[in-house]
């Protein structure tokens, strides 16, 4: 594997790896404490139809992907909080119509699609520098706002009512992390792909959840934790010449099931350790 | 008489897909008021609560926060809601909770300052769980979240306090304790506590308002033989022009 950092494209896999990381902690936290992961599959998704579009009109298609995505988020934010639909029957419509736009966009572009593949499940070997300089300007707008508003997603985060009651913009801010899930999701297409991306938006954060019970430590080790996965997962499909999105997601699958298998043996252990008279 | 006042409802009316929630109401409370408004579950006690606070705006009647509309007169007010439904996984310290009632003191990206923690300290110690600043909301047992929660309310020193069911989830051994504290904050703000359980309530409150979908308000001051029989009058009255059946008779 160190050999292998000779090579460009290994040493942009392994900044992208960091990149993603850096975007998929901050964010994955605030999906995993409210509870947003079908929101975020639907923006995820979502995000192909600016794929689509990036083709059709011939920019870069992460380019495509990043005023789709957030555009998309918003409306989806609004639908959300200002129709009467259900929730999760909101999500499961936008999810499948991002996707449908996508393909007519795909289909309209005349000739063959290049790379769509590595779109829908990731390539972290391919990704080139302009497109670790668009991650790197994603990480900050993200790492910005969250350091200035972190009181207020706090309380958003944990009751959006008495939010309103102490007079914090819900609303707004609610669609604002909606936004951030977009630009995150943008970030993480070229390393896991949109298909994948649900599953580095939760993992780092939910292995975080078992260490810590405070977000601004929740936040530190779910960074470290996707930073991780990504390196794992990038040697592993290195070594044994597999998809490297799909070898991380897998990678930080197992970690995570068999961290909260572990943690069940534990707390069995200590009931069987505790005699019954002295419980409760 | 009037810069007393604190909560005015002129003729209120809710409806929600058509179906009446809250007819006709009319309501004054005062800033030394410590009102029970007590009525069968589905009567629209939250939804008064929730008018009060501007949450919820009538589709018809007036309703003014301390001479101002409810969403300008917020941060007056304290709000316990009904806390079965926060999540309970949520990481978070005691401490963080009760300082986010702080929020309408400092504003948008301004951080807490040294007084916001020092309210907080002072709230915690009102409602006596200072011991529990650093402890994860997740921990606490029902009566020890309910008194986090009236810190959080009480932690941007309103001069409103709602309470929304507050002894719901609370054993009967804490219920005892908990109306010696709004005994003992009543002095400082105007309560209005809503809740179903009819006995606790009529023994620790000033003034008493039975609600079904109407609001019957019998006003007084004092705990007299009379109210206690209004009181107990009230289910009957409630099942004569109500369909929502109720526990309040049966857990008598």
């Amino acid at each position: 594997m160190l050999d292998a950092l000779q090579y460009e494209f290994m040493r942009n896999a392994l900044i992208a790896g960091v990149l993603a990381a850096v975007a998929c902690g901050i964010i994955g936290t605030y999906v995993v404490v409210k509870k947003m992961v079908s929101v975020s599959g639907a923006i995820s998704h979502s995000s192909f139809g600016g794929i689509g579009l990036g083709y059709f009109v011939g920019i870069n298609p992460v380019l495509g992907a990043l005023f789709f995505t957030i555009a998309s988020a918003l409306g989806m934010g609004l639908v959300i909080k200002r129709t009467r639909l259900p929730e999760d029957t909101a999500i499961g419509i936008l999810w499948a119509m991002g996707m449908a736009i996508g393909i007519i966009f795909i289909g309209l572009t005349p000739g063959y699609a290049p790379d769509l593949f590595s779109y829908l499940f990731g390539n972290i070997l391919a990704v080139p520098f302009s497109d670790l300089i668009l991650m790197l300007a994603l990480d900050a707008v993200i790492v910005i706002i969250v350091i200035a508003l972190y009181k207020e997603l706090l309380t958003v985060s944990f009751d959006e009512e008495f939010g309103t009651v102490t007079g914090v913009p819900v609303e707004a801010l609610y669609l604002l992390l909606l936004c951030m899930i977009a630009l995150t999701v943008v970030v993480l297409i070229r390393v896991v792909g949109i298909i994948l991306v649900i599953a580095l938006l939760t993992i780092p954060a939910a292995l975080a959840r078992q260490f810590t019970h405070d977000i601004k430590k929740m936040i530190p080790l779910s960074i470290i934790f996707g930073a991780l996965f990504s390196f794992g997962g990038l040697w592993l499909s290195y070594e044994l010449d597999l998809a490297s999105g799909a070898t991380i997601i897998l990678l930080s699958g197992t970690v995570l099931l068999v961290t909260l298998g572990l943690s069940r043996l534990r707390s069995r252990a200590r009931i069987h350790e505790t005699p019954p008279n002295s419980a409760g | 008489m009037a810069d007393k006042e604190v909560v005015r409802l002129e003729d209120v009316w809710v409806q929600y897909n058509g179906v009446p929630i809250l007819e006709g109401i009319n309501l004054a409370i005062e800033q030394d008021d410590f009102l029970g408004i007590i009525g069968p579950n589905g009567g629209g006690k939250t939804t008064l609560l929730k008018i009060i606070l501007g949450l919820i705006s009538p589709s018809r009647g007036k309703v003014s926060v301390l001479g101002k509309p409810p969403e300008k007169s917020r941060s007056k007010i304290g709000y316990v809601p009904q806390h079965n439904l926060f999540d309970r996984d949520f990481p978070i310290s005691v401490g963080d909770v009760v300082l986010m009632g702080r929020y309408g003191k400092s504003g948008l990206f301004r951080r807490y300052s040294s007084e916001d923690r020092r309210a907080t300290q002072d709230a915690l110690q009102t409602v006596g769980m200072l011991d529990y600043k650093e402890r994860q909301m997740g921990k606490l047992s029902g009566g020890e979240l309910q008194r986090i929660f009236i810190a959080r309310a009480l932690v941007a020193e309103p001069k409103l306090l709602l309470l929304d069911e507050p002894t719901a989830s609370v054993d009967p051994a804490m219920q005892t304790e908990f109306y010696e504290l709004l005994e003992k904050l009543k002095k400082r703000m105007a309560i209005v506590l809503v809740s179903h359980d009819i006995s606790a309530v009529s023994i620790y409150v000033d003034k008493l308002a039975c609600l079904n979908r109407q609001l019957h308000y019998h006003g007084s001051k004092e705990i007299t033989p009379e109210i206690l029989e209004a009181t107990y009058k009230c289910p009957v009255q409630m099942i004569a022009h109500g369909l929502v059946p109720h526990r309040v008779l049966k857990e008598h």
